[in-house]
């Protein structure tokens, strides 16, 4: 017969922590090289005082000086050098866009198998989207000559890795059922592709060109800073000169722009997605 | 339009109240007014001696935690444990600090696990996510987490719309059984009538924003659901 | 009595075609067309260029090793790195509250009006623009690249990060606040367990956008490798441009691993 004992037996106390040993210690370890990463940082960043203890007179100093804007300077100078960043942009954007689909599927692995030809399609994202759009016109520069052409291509050359990084995705979350489907019928493989795989990639495929493209636009107009077209050189020559109501004025437009270009996309990715 | 009209009641510290009527009717509105989730424009109600559409920021906190609710869709934080759930109900008894480290006093821990079993679900329950619990259990986290507010009176707004007849009823039973144990009231939005009948003390009828049956579920006839719900046909 | 057909069919197409999207493919044509011919991109000039290309890359390889080319680009490199680290740290920090600021179900009308406009001004300008202004501002260094990385960063994951607040499922939050909890708490209990894993996912992905515009901030005065780089791209040490994009490449996958590791950590 169990004895139990007469006085009442206190619950042993119940501890809870909310990580495992191994969770906390995984997310310390992470805390700790953040700290350690910016102390590191702190130390070697050469800050010198006298410029900081400047920088709200030299900051107010560029304000007075680009106020108020060279109104005049618009017609001659800007109004060609948008309309040029503009198209910059969207060829750029348009040329990513048929060099990346083919590559977004010989990086999907649904579609594409074999593990070197995804590996060597993912190299190419990853190396486009590594090197600056303004690193990419330096080289195209070089090659091509100043001008919008090689701005064009340094547009493209960046935007090949973020669209096909996101449409390659895309397609590897394709359902397998219509594809079968298709295959199971004896479709030719061109048919599978339009008809299993992009009725069902394409809502990301507008997503993604209408986000880079918005980006584009942005990128495009600092692109002419180092030859390649655009708003960007009007900017250039204006810093050289240190003509700073120019800048201003320039400034002001490409903000103006942007800010049209996001309503647009947005309005346009409201109709979208119904 | 005022979703409620002429609303006087009493109900007594003791017992389940039920709430019937048909969709729309302002059973839903009638519970969140008296915590305030719905904020009622005009009348007065009175809460352990303070009229609770008077109180305003910390007056108000204290207030609401007096009182603890359980609703139709769990209102759990998905992305949280069971038992962070249910410590939920000591937030107005615990600092900030102690919240984000999630270093809750022991007694209050004890009391949670405590619960967490007494509604039903053993302890391994504890550290598992609340969005990977089944809809029964999750009210039953939900349960668990009002009481450990230690609440003077629980409201429960269709704690049973969600889930399958048989859910319902253990779920209806469990907050019977607890609240009576605890001896605190509750206060039932529900539109399942055989329910309410089964485990109700007090039924109060309700049809277009106001009150047209207030009596014992025994009393409750064909008639009077008639005038609560209006047409014959569902009564079968 | 002849027998009258129960129902009469026309002759149907399967496949109607889609005016509107042969339209739009046909403008998008006529676009292309006369945008190349506005730029004054011709084929010839694309071609010519191409046979530049062969030149060009020729003279980038092979990639130049030598010690002391090395050692400067390797304190370059070092440089982008914690300009990286600093501006996505300080700006995450602060992308919390000006993204919950900015969040129309939590905070104020006013306030979240304002948040928004802040961060709408913020994303407007490329961060080598603003590089250039807090160039003027506070001086060569890399003080100007943290600082004008910190505002690209404060208007991206601010922005992503009331979008992502914005979406949060109300219910819960609706539910904490019934417990009698405060402010405070229920943002700790509430929000933040919905949110977190979201922003560090943002947190991250902007650590990789930061380390790519840390290297080419230097090209306009904001330290880090930009400098080396343009100065070797300047001479026509394009071998040593080949290598630097190299080295660059290479850190970025580097950091996109360990990206993926962080964002399970907090999974």
């Amino acid at each position: 017969m169990k004895d139990l004992t007469p006085q009442a037996q206190a619950p042993a106390p119940r501890t809870w922590v909310r990580f495992t040993p191994l969770e906390r210690a995984l997310r310390s370890i992470f805390y700790l090289i953040c700290i350690a990463a910016v102390v590191w940082s702190l130390r070697t960043i050469e800050v010198i005082p006298e410029f900081l203890h400047d920088a709200p007179e030299q900051t107010a100093d560029l304000f007075r000086r680009m106020w108020p804007f060279d109104w005049g300077f618009y017609p001659e100078a800007i109004h060609h050098a948008l309309i040029e960043t503009f198209h910059i942009a969207t060829l750029g954007t348009l040329l990513a866009l048929i060099m990346a689909v083919p590559l977004s599927f010989l990086a999907a692995r649904n579609f594409t198998p074999q593990p070197i030809l995804n590996a060597i399609a993912q190299f190419i994202f990853v190396s486009s989207r590594s090197v600056n759009s303004l690193i990419w016109a330096l080289l195209f520069v070089a090659i091509f000559g100043p001008g919008a052409l090689a701005g064009v291509m340094s547009i493209a050359f960046r935007s090949i890795g973020f669209v096909g990084k996101i449409f390659s995705e895309a397609l590897e979350e394709v359902s397998r059922g219509p594809v079968e489907a298709l295959t199971a019928a004896g479709a030719p493989r061109s048919m599978i592709i339009v008809k299993g795989y992009w009725p069902q990639a394409e809502p990301a495929f507008w997503s993604v060109a209408l986000l880079r493209w918005d980006i584009n636009i942005r990128e495009s107009a600092v692109l002419g800073l180092v030859g390649a077209g655009g708003i960007g050189v009007a900017l250039d020559a204006a810093l050289n000169n240190l003509y700073w109501d120019q800048v201003g004025l320039i400034l002001a437009v490409i903000f103006v722009v942007v800010m049209l270009t996001e309503v647009v996309t947005s309005a346009i990715r409201g109709r979208i997605i119904h | 339009m005022p979703v409620l009209r002429d609303i006087s009641l009493d109900i007594g510290s003791q017992g389940l109240t039920a709430v019937i009527g048909p969709s729309g009717t302002g059973k839903s509105t009638l519970i969140r007014c008296i915590n305030r989730l719905v904020e009622p424009s005009s009348g007065e109600i009175w809460f352990e001696g303070r009229d609770l559409t008077q109180l305003k920021g910390l007056a108000l906190r204290q207030a609401r935690a007096r009182i603890g609710m359980v609703f139709q869709e769990y209102n759990l934080v998905e992305r949280l444990t069971v038992i962070e759930n249910v410590l939920c109900g000591t937030l107005s008894r615990v600092s900030p600090w102690r919240a984000f480290m999630r270093r809750f006093p022991q007694p209050m821990v004890n009391r949670a696990f405590e619960l967490i079993e007494a509604v039903g679900l053993d302890e391994g329950f504890a550290r598992r996510r609340a969005d990977q619990l089944s809809g029964g259990q999750r009210q039953r986290v939900g349960i668990a987490r009002a009481l450990m507010q230690s609440p003077g009176l629980v409201l429960a707004d269709e704690p049973t719309s969600s889930l399958d007849p048989k859910t319902s009823v253990e779920v209806m039973d469990l907050m019977a059984r607890l609240a009576a144990g605890q001896g605190v009231p509750i206060i039932v939005n529900i539109h399942n009538v055989e329910l309410a009948r089964r485990y109700a003390h007090r039924i109060i009828g309700m049809s277009k924003g106001e009150v047209v049956f207030d009596g014992a579920p025994e009393q409750l006839t064909d008639a009077d659901l008639r005038t609560i719900y209006g047409g014959e046909d569902w009564l079968g | 009595m002849s027998a009258q057909p129960a129902l009469k069919m026309a002759p149907h197409q399967a496949f109607v075609p889609n005016w509107g999207a042969r339209l739009a493919w046909a403008a998008l044509a006529v676009y292309v067309i006369y945008a190349t011919g506005t730029l004054e991109i011709s084929l010839e000039r694309v071609w010519r260029g191409l046979d530049n290309a062969g030149r060009f890359l020729g003279r980038m390889f092979p990639p130049n090793t030598e010690a002391d080319k090395l050692e400067l680009i390797r304190s370059g490199i070092v440089e982008s790195l914690q300009i990286a680290v600093l501006a996505t740290v300080i700006g995450v920090m602060l992308s919390l509250p000006l993204g919950l600021a900015a969040a129309r179900n939590l905070s104020t009308p006013t306030l979240s009006w304002a948040a928004r406009a802040l961060i709408a001004v913020l994303r407007s300008f490329h961060p080598v623009i603003v590089a250039i202004l807090f160039v003027k501002a506070v001086g060569f260094g890399a003080l100007a690249g943290v600082l004008a990385l910190i505002v690209s960063t404060l208007g991206f994951v601010g922005k992503l990060f009331a979008e992502v607040v914005e979406e949060m499922n109300p219910k819960q939050v609706e539910a904490v606040r019934a417990t009698g909890a405060g402010f405070l708490n229920v943002l700790i209990m509430g929000v933040m367990p919905q949110v977190f894993a979201r922003f560090i996912g943002l947190s991250v992905y902007q650590f990789d956008s930061n380390l790519r515009n840390s290297t080419m901030v230097g090209i306009v005065g904001g330290g880090g490798i930009g400098a080396p780089l343009f100065t070797a791209y300047q001479r026509f040490d394009y071998d040593v441009v080949f290598t630097i994009l190299i080295i660059i490449i290479a850190l970025i996958l580097l950091c996109e691993v360990f990206s993926a590791q962080v964002r399970k950590v907090f999974q």
